[in-house]
C-alpha cells in the first residue's frame, strides 16, 4: 500500500490533527447535545481563541526564543487566555444569537441562520480588526525531534498538542461524568423539559456548555496557531472537519467527538499519502458518508445523556 | 405680583413625570434591555470605526471605541432603548387598538384576487424598471439575483416544502454550469470550434437545447445523492449533502484533464435560437437575459405554486412538520423526499445553464461552500416555505451588499449582512413573509405548543 513505507509519521501527524479536531468537535458535540442544534459559528470561537493567544504572548515573548520551564509557561499561559477568549465569545454568542430565539420557541432553521449570520459577522470584524493576513505567533519553544517511535520522529509540537488535549480531554470527561454542573448537562441533553422540572436551571446550564465548548474550542485555536499561523479565517477548515468528525463520532456523544477527531486526523493524513494532498477534504467527507451509510447515528451513536 | 410668590410646588413638568418616577418604574427586564442597547451600541461602533492590520492589532478597537465618536454611539444606544421601553409599554394598546384593522389586513393580504394584483404588479417592474438601471444594476440583476432567485426558489422545495435541511445546494447548480460546458464544445477542434473543456462532447449543442440535458443530468444526481442519504434524519442529511457538496467542488478542482481544473471553462457561446420564422441570438446586451431568466423564473414560480396546493405538495407538509405521522399515515416518506430533492436539484440545473451562458466562464471557485449557505439564508430570510418569500429573500440580501458597495469598504460589507440576519431571527424568525401554513406553526410554537418543525424532535428521540 502507498502508506506503508511511512505508516507511523503519517499516524503522528494524523494524531497531532486528530487532538485539535477532537477538540473542536466536542464543543459543537456539547452544544448539539443540550440543545440539537449546529453551532455553526463555534469555528469563530476558535479563531478568537488563537487571536486571544496570540495577543497574549505577544505581549510577553521577545524576539528571543525561550526555553525550558519558560517555553512551558508562555504555553501554559497561551492555553489558558485562549481558553477564556473563547468561553466569552461563545458565551456572549450564546445571549445574543441563540437565548432570544430559544426564548420564542424559534423553528430549528432560524437557529442555524443566526449562527451562519454570527459566524459570518465574526469572520469579517476579526478581518476588520486585525488585517485580514496570516499572523505568525512568536516562536515559544525550539521545534525539533523529541523521540522516535517505529522510526518516525515525534516533534515537539506534537508533544505540546497531546499533552494539552489529553489534559483537556480527561477534565471535561471527569467534568462531564462526576460534577454537578456534569449532571445537570447530561440531564438537560437527555430531557430538558423534565430536567427542568426537577429543579435544573436549563438557561443556566446550557450557558455554561456554551462556555465550557468555548474553552476547549478556544484553547485549541491557540494550539494550532502556535503551529500555524493566525489568521481571521482561520476557524473555516477545521470548523468544517471538526463538525465532520463529531457527527462520525455520533453526535452529541463525548468520547464519539474524541473518536471521531482522531480517527478523522489519521485517516486524512494516511489518505493523502496515496493520492494529492489536495484530495484531502474529498478523503474527509468520504469517510463520513461511508460511515453514515452503514450506522446513521455515527460511529458511537448519539445521546449525551446515555454514554458520557 | 402674589402670583408668582407661591409657584406650585410639583415640579414634575408639564407632564407629570419625572426622572424618579422613571426611573423607579423600570423593571429587570427594561435594564437588561439597556445592557443589550448598550451591547449593540459598541458593537456598531466596533463595526463603522477604523481598521486594524497585523501590525497594529490594537489599532481598530482602540480607534473605534476609545475616542470621542463612542459617545454618539451609546447616546444612539439610549434613544433606541427609550423608543423599545416605550414601545413594549403601549405594545398592548397598540395591538389591541389596530385588531379591527389587522383583520382586515389578514383578509386583504389572504384574497386570491389581491394576490393576483400584487403578483401581476411585481411582474409588471421587473419587465419595465431593468432597462433603465445602470450597467452595474443591470448586471448585479443578471448574474447575481436572477441566478440566485432561481436558486432560492428551487432550494425552497427542498428546505421549505419539505423541510430537508440540504447544505450542498449548489453542487446541482455546479453540474449544469459544467454540462453546458461540456455540451457546447465540438467533437474535433477544427479553427473556430472552441470547447469550454478539455474534453469534446459527441455532438455539439446549442446552449438552449442544454437546459433539459442539465434538468436531467441534476435531476439523476439528485436521486443519486438523495437515495442513500434521504434515510437520515434533519443534522445528519445536513451534514452528508455539505460533504457532497464540498466533494463535487473538489473533483472539479482537481480534474485538470477533464475540467480545466481551478482554471475553469471557459467560451461557452452565448443562446441562440434558430427554429424557422423565429430567430435570435443572444449577446452581451444584458437585458434579453434578464428576459429569459424572468420568464423561467415566472414558470417555476407557477408551476412550484401548484405543486405546494397538490397532492405531493401537502405530502410535503405533512413530511416537515412530523414524518412519522406522516409515514403512519401511509405517505410514502422516501419517494417524496427523493422528488423534492430531484425537483430542487434540477431547478438548480437550469439556473447553472443560464448562469455558464451568460458569463461564459465557470470555475470552481463560483461553487464554494458559503454558496450553499448563502442560498438558505435567502430562503429562510425571505419566509420559510413562502415562494414569494424566496424571491424578496434572494433579491433584497444580494442588493444590500452591493448597496453597500458604495458605503463601506467592500470586504466588510459581510459584517452587516451577518449582523443584519442575527437581528432579523431575534425579531422575526419566521421570515419576512413566511406562507401561512409555516407561520401559523411557528406562531403555535411560540405559544408553547408543539415544536416549530420536525427537524429532529425536541427530545432527540427519533426512529430510524
Amino acid at each position: 500500500m502507498c502508506f506503508t513505507h511511512s505508516f507511523w509519521q503519517l499516524t503522528i501527524s494524523g494524531l497531532s490533527d486528530g487532538f485539535l479536531y477532537a477538540l473542536i468537535a466536542l464543543g459543537y458535540t456539547l452544544v448539539y447535545g443540550v440543545l440539537q442544534l449546529i453551532n455553526f459559528a463555534h469555528s469563530e470561537v476558535f479563531m478568537s481563541g488563537g487571536f486571544g493567544g496570540l495577543f497574549a504572548v505577544q505581549a510577553l515573548v521577545g524576539s528571543k526564543t525561550p526555553h525550558g520551564v519558560a517555553s512551558v509557561m508562555y504555553v501554559l499561559l497561551g492555553v489558558v487566555v485562549g481558553a477564556i477568549v473563547g468561553g466569552a465569545v461563545a458565551f456572549v454568542l450564546e445571549r445574543v444569537a441563540y437565548r432570544p430565539l430559544r426564548r420564542r420557541n424559534a423553528p430549528k432553521l432560524a437557529f442555524l441562520i443566526s449562527a451562519i449570520g454570527a459566524s459570518l459577522f465574526l469572520v469579517n470584524i476579526a478581518g476588520k480588526e486585525f488585517g485580514r493576513l496570516a499572523i505568525p505567533m512568536p516562536n515559544l519553544y525550539t521545534n525539533g525531534n523529541v523521540f522516535s517511535v517505529f522510526g518516525a520522529e515525534v516533534q515537539t509540537n506534537f508533544v505540546v498538542i497531546a499533552i494539552a488535549a489529553a489534559l483537556m480531554l480527561i477534565f471535561l470527561d471527569r467534568l462531564v461524568a462526576k460534577t454537578r454542573l456534569g449532571q445537570g448537562i447530561r440531564a438537560v441533553a437527555q430531557d430538558a423539559d423534565t430536567a427542568s422540572l426537577m429543579g435544573v436551571n436549563i438557561d443556566r446550564v446550557i450557558s455554561q456548555t456554551f462556555v465550557i465548548g468555548g474553552l476547549l474550542g478556544g484553547a485549541a485555536g491557540f494550539l494550532f496557531g502556535m503551529v500555524f499561523n493566525v489568521q481571521y479565517n482561520m476557524g473555516f477548515t477545521p470548523g468544517v472537519k471538526a463538525f465532520t468528525a463529531a457527527v462520525l463520532g455520533g453526535i452529541g456523544n463525548i468520547r464519539g467527538a474524541v473518536l471521531g477527531g482522531l480517527l478523522l486526523g489519521v485517516v486524512e493524513n494516511l489518505g493523502v499519502s496515496c493520492v494529492q494532498s489536495a484530495w484531502r477534504d474529498v478523503i474527509a467527507f468520504g469517510i463520513l458518508v461511508l460511515v453514515l451509510l452503514f450506522r446513521p447515528t455515527g460511529l458511537l451513536g448519539e445521546r449525551l445523556g446515555r454514554s458520557a | 405680583m402674589s402670583v408668582y410668590e407661591n409657584p406650585p410646588a410639583d415640579d414634575g413638568g408639564p407632564t407629570g413625570f419625572s426622572v424618579r418616577q422613571v426611573v423607579g418604574s423600570l423593571g429587570e427586564s427594561d435594564w437588561r434591555r439597556l445592557g443589550g442597547c448598550m451591547f449593540a451600541a459598541l458593537v456598531f461602533a466596533l463595526m463603522t470605526g477604523t481598521s486594524g492590520n497585523a501590525q497594529h492589532l490594537t489599532a481598530g478597537v482602540t480607534g473605534s471605541l476609545f475616542k470621542p465618536r463612542v459617545v454618539v454611539f451609546i447616546v444612539l444606544g439610549l434613544a433606541l432603548w427609550a423608543l423599545m421601553t416605550t414601545w413594549t409599554r403601549y405594545r398592548d394598546d397598540i395591538r389591541a387598538g389596530l385588531e379591527p384593522f389587522r383583520k382586515t389586513k389578514a383578509e386583504i393580504t389572504g384574497n386570491q384576487w389581491v394576490q393576483l394584483g400584487v403578483f401581476a404588479a411585481v411582474l409588471l417592474i421587473a419587465i419595465l424598471v431593468p432597462p433603465l438601471l445602470s450597467v452595474f444594476w443591470q448586471q448585479v440583476l443578471v448574474s447575481q439575483i436572477g441566478i440566485f432567485v432561481l436558486l432560492a426558489i428551487g432550494l425552497n422545495v427542498v428546505v421549505g416544502f419539505a423541510g430537508l435541511l440540504d447544505l450542498g445546494y449548489i453542487a446541482f447548480y455546479a453540474i449544469g454550469a459544467y454540462t453546458a460546458a461540456y455540451w457546447t464544445g465540438y467533437p474535433d477542434s477544427k479553427p473556430g470550434h472552441i470547447s469550454p473543456l478539455p474534453v469534446h462532447p459527441p455532438f455539439h449543442l446549442n446552449p438552449f437545447f442544454v437546459f433539459p440535458l442539465a434538468v436531467v443530468v441534476c435531476l439523476i444526481a439528485g436521486l443519486l445523492l438523495g437515495a442513500p442519504t434521504l434515510r437520515l434524519r434533519g443534522d445528519y442529511l445536513a451534514i452528508v449533502t455539505l460533504g457532497f457538496g464540498e466533494i463535487v467542488r473538489i473533483v472539479i478542482n482537481n480534474s485538470e484533464s477533464v475540467t480545466n481544473g481551478p482554471r475553469g471553462a471557459f467560451g461557452i457561446p452565448h443562446f441562440s435560437v434558430n427554429f424557422g420564422f423565429l430567430k435570435y441570438k443572444w449577446t452581451l446586451d444584458l437585458m434579453p437575459y434578464w428576459y429569459l431568466l424572468l420568464a423561467m423564473i415566472v414558470i417555476v414560480f407557477i408551476l412550484f405554486r401548484q405543486l405546494e396546493n397538490s397532492r405531493v405538495g401537502r405530502a410535503w407538509t405533512a413530511i416537515r412538520e412530523d414524518e412519522v405521522a406522516a409515514a403512519a399515515t401511509g405517505i410514502p416518506t422516501l419517494k417524496y423526499k427523493l422528488m423534492a430533492f430531484a425537483i430542487g436539484a434540477s431547478t438548480s440545473g437550469l439556473a447553472g445553464v443560464v448562469f455558464a451562458s451568460q458569463i461564459g466562464f465557470v470555475a470552481p471557485d463560483n461553487f464554494v461552500l458559503i454558496n450553499s449557505l448563502l442560498v438558505l439564508v435567502y430562503v429562510i430570510f425571505g419566509g420559510m416555505g413562502s415562494l414569494p418569500g424566496a424571491v424578496a429573500g434572494a433579491s433584497f440580501l444580494i442588493w444590500l451588499p452591493n448597496e453597500l458597495r458604495d458605503y463601506v469598504a467592500p470586504q466588510d460589507r459581510f459584517i452587516y449582512f451577518g449582523a443584519l440576519l442575527v437581528v432579523m431571527m431575534i425579531f422575526r424568525p419566521q421570515g419576512v413573509f413566511p406562507s401561512r401554513r409555516r407561520a401559523r406553526e411557528i406562531g403555535l410554537a411560540e405559544a408553547g405548543a408543539g415544536g416549530a418543525d420536525a427537524m429532529g424532535a425536541p427530545d432527540g428521540v427519533m426512529p430510524r
